[in-house]
């Protein structure tokens, strides 16, 4: 186990790094960070004296080692808009994404598994058919027109929910089931065929001949089984949900790391577009990191090949 | 940047049937306000946005205020001022005024405050609001002197209006990081929490100067959140979250106004919108070369008929290259109606009776841009259209590259002409006509502190330009303001809303 560890572990270092180094490249080729510093009314000297005084004029490879280097001690530099340091910056947006992030997780799993194992018991049973009907809407709705209907119906005409905003656990409601909803289809049908899947095999036969308790072949030795790619998926979703939910912070007017992240595009904020990434990848690579150890731990099998 | 995601929420919520309840604000004193963007820093000097002058005027003061009925200037932190001559302006300021934070106020925080702006090093923004003086010297307790580097009339302007005065003693110590997070003015409304980008609480400041002529606020607290989703925000509005929004889309405006369960206001904005023709050639050899064809342009544009069908609000025609409410603006200038029939005519004249084709730029308003080319179109004008995102449109009419465009203008909110038809018409990068008499007669508007001289300069400019049609003016832009009917609001032409006016009622 430490030894497949390990090797996750250098894996996912190796991750980060390239996607660092190519995010990096790209947005300092796509767009001229002095330019967008210096503003509107500059004039080409002033351009100039920005591109020298904060080195944009060294080759790419010169710079992004620079970066790596402060980025490892912690420090992502300044952001051009704000004036503030990426880092704290960062810090500050991140704990509204996150909790949104982890709510709508928990909410996608405690709608998705349920109703995926309920779904494989009695297949095109009713149960089955709410399920398919429940994850073929969340596939199809934009999160956008959904977040808005709810707004329409919970906000403004039943007034039980506030509109925007995240001081109160109220606020989170809305964000959480759009978010969350949009990643339960996945959870659910995956779910669903694995446990299908798993419930034919001769291991579970054997378990109802012996004469388990049907909960126990269930949850014991069939949703074990069945749950090792939900996992994988899982982490993926939430993975998602801590870096895009950019849609759905901005319509509730959250003030998270993925808005943070569309607007500082959208105002050449190189930086702080840079440490995101980074941040954001990071989640990816430390959540997959994690699901990959979980799995090992289920399923015996993965570890020893 | 304001996205939508064209949801017509307002229908919806509509069709469902909205319930009618209490709104907070008026119950707690408090005026919940929304905007669309972050602001980069709440200190007046380091952003450049809208929002950020808006709270500027709420929370600073200047050494003088323009009225914004009577575009008088009138004294504030000054009590008088005298121009000792053409570069050099001397204030008497008004005593027993305190910051916010106790410090008092008087001749130090303003050369301070001065000084401090002139150092480029400090990197103000916009540097054009702050290059124009060399430095300021104190002479007295409460008087001090401005040197100018040259003739600045529109001095008195911008001293009515971005430039206002900071607390020497807090601000050295503090910082723009310090005043972003706790800023200190002398103005109506003292900020008690920033929460940066996201949420600014104010409270009317109880010591406010009562010769001010902001006068005192009314209205106890203001609450501005950031609210970037046009829908969410107006979600917020109907379920008395929010109590006033602004920019609301015309249509939208029309429906919540239909609804009748809030004020909805339109106030015409200092933006005009314009054609710009390559009437010297700095392009190429083309037909806007030609004075007949650009004023068979002019007889050709039904600007009646687009402001009414598509601008709509308070927008009005304009026939001179500037805002009517700016110094040194003139109606009694050559105009040209809406006669497809006499632009025909021209257009033979011209030696292009069956029209030609153009190439016509655009940035925004893609439905006026279309409009007037079908007005084109029926007197024999086809256009290749391009419609470019902003800075792709300014390079390339900047670079010369455009024969013919429509572009628009907001002047800074800068009440003066030196701001709209200096910038587009002395030789600068935006001229097409690049013509000496116009030149100077503007150069002599722009550095003159004489009123009568500045005046009849730019009239002499500003006809010649009609004349001549080497720039052709449209109309004027408008802004829609929604907000409950607890609260008495008066818009503005200049677009800063000024809710230290703002009463309940």
């Amino acid at each position: 186990m430490l030894y497949y560890s390990l090797k996750r572990f250098a894996l996912a270092l190796l991750v980060a790094l390239t996607v660092s180094l190519i995010s990096f490249s790209l947005l300092y080729i796509s767009s001229d960070p002095a330019i967008a510093m210096a503003g509107e009314t500059a004039t080409d000297a002033d351009i100039e004296a920005i591109r020298q005084l904060y080195g944009f004029d060294r080759p790419i490879l010169v710079q992004y080692f620079d970066w790596l280097q402060r980025a490892l001690a912690g420090d992502l530099g300044q952001s051009y808009y704000f004036r503030t340091n990426v880092s704290a910056l960062i810090a500050e947006r991140l704990p509204t994404t996150m909790t949104l992030g982890v709510t709508a997780i928990l909410f996608a799993i405690t709608l998705a598994v349920p109703l995926g194992v309920a779904a494989a018991i009695r297949p095109n049973s009713l149960i089955d058919r709410i399920a398919l009907f429940l994850s073929v809407m969340g596939q199809a709705l934009p999160s956008f027109w959904f977040a808005l209907m709810l707004i329409v119906l919970l906000s403004v005409n039943l007034r039980l929910l506030p509109t925007s905003g995240s001081d109160t656990w109220l606020h989170l409601v809305m964000p959480t089931v759009v978010l969350g909803y949009y990643a339960a289809p996945a959870i659910m049908r995956l779910t669903r065929t694995g446990m299908l899947e798993v419930l034919s095999t001769d291991y579970i036969r054997t378990a109802r001949a012996k004469g388990l308790r049907p909960p126990v072949v269930l949850f014991k030795h069939a949703l074990r089984n069945a749950i090792i790619p939900v996992v994988s998926l899982a982490a993926v979703q939430f993975g998602f949900m801590l870096g895009g939910s950019i849609v759905v912070e901005t319509i509730f007017a959250l003030h998270g790391a993925g808005f943070l992240a569309w607007e500082s595009i959208t105002r050449n904020d190189l930086p702080t577009v840079q440490g995101l990434i980074l941040v954001f990848s990071l989640f990816y690579i430390v959540l997959t990191f994690f699901a990959d150890l979980i799995n090992a731990w289920l399923d015996p099998r993965i570890r020893i090949n | 940047m304001k996205r939508s995601y064209k949801m017509p929420l307002v229908t919806v919520a509509l069709a469902v049937g909205l319930s009618s309840g209490a709104y907070a604000g008026k119950s707690d004193d408090t005026l919940n306000i929304a905007f669309d963007r972050e602001l980069e820093s709440i200190d007046n000097y380091y952003n450049t946005a809208r929002e950020g002058i808006v709270i500027s005027r709420m929370v600073w003061d200047g050494l003088l205020y323009r009225d914004p009925k009577t575009n008088e200037y009138l004294p504030n932190l000054a009590t008088s001022f005298k121009w000792v001559d053409s570069t050099t302006l001397q204030f008497d300021l008004r005593q027993g005024v305190k910051f916010h934070n106790g410090e008092p106020f008087d001749a130090d925080d303003v050369v301070f405050t001065l000084n401090y702006l002139a150092d480029p090093a400090n990197g103000a923004k916009p540097q054009n609001n702050v290059n124009w003086w060399k430095n300021a010297e104190k002479l007295g307790d409460y008087k001090v002197q401005l040197n100018l580097k040259t003739e600045f009339p529109a001095a008195l302007e911008f001293l009515s209006g971005p430039i206002v005065m900071y607390p020497n003693e807090y601000y050295s110590k503090a910082g723009p990081e310090g005043m972003a997070l706790k800023p200190v003015g002398t103005g109506p409304y003292q900020v008690t929490s920033v929460e940066p980008g996201k949420r600014y609480r104010m409270k009317k400041y109880d010591g406010y100067h009562a010769g001010s002529p902001k006068g005192k606020a009314s209205i106890g607290n203001i609450v501005i959140r950031t609210i970037a989703e046009s829908n969410t925000q107006l979600a917020e509005l109907f379920s008395g979250g929010i109590d006033w929004i602004w920019k609301v889309k015309p249509d939208q405006a029309e429906r919540i106004k239909a609804q009748g369960q809030f004020t909805v206001k339109n106030s015409s904005t200092m933006r005009i919108g314009y054609l710009n023709f390559d009437a010297s050639g700095r392009h190429s050899k083309n037909p806007m070369n030609d004075v007949r064809v650009r004023r068979a342009i002019a007889h050709a544009i039904d600007r009646e008929g687009i402001v009414k069908a598509l601008v709509k609000g308070e927008s009005i025609v304009v026939d001179s290259l500037c805002f009517p409410s700016q110094f040194g603006c003139t109606s009694d200038v050559p105009k040209y109606d809406y006669n497809p029939e006499k632009a025909k005519k021209l257009l033979a004249e011209a030696g292009y009776p069956n029209g030609f084709e153009t190439p016509f730029l655009a940035y925004r308003n893609r439905d006026y841009a279309e409009a007037m080319i079908s007005n084109l179109n029926a007197v024999g004008i086809t256009t290749k259209f391009e419609y470019l995102k902003y800075a792709a449109f300014r390079d390339k009419v900047q670079d010369g590259a455009s024969p013919f465009n429509f572009g628009t203008w907001g002047s800074y909110s800068i009440n003066d002409v030196s701001a709209i038809t200096s910038h587009f018409q002395k030789g600068t990068k935006d001229d097409y006509a690049r013509d000496p008499e116009v030149i100077k007669q503007l150069e002599i508007g722009d550095t003159s502190v004489d009123a009568k001289v500045r005046k009849d300069a730019y009239k002499a400019a500003l006809t010649r330009i009609a004349d001549q049609a080497y720039m052709f003016p449209l109309w004027s832009y408008n802004t829609n303001y929604a907000f409950t009917k607890d609260v008495d609001f008066t818009p503005t032409p200049d677009e800063i809303p000024r809710f230290f006016t703002a009463t309940w009622k």
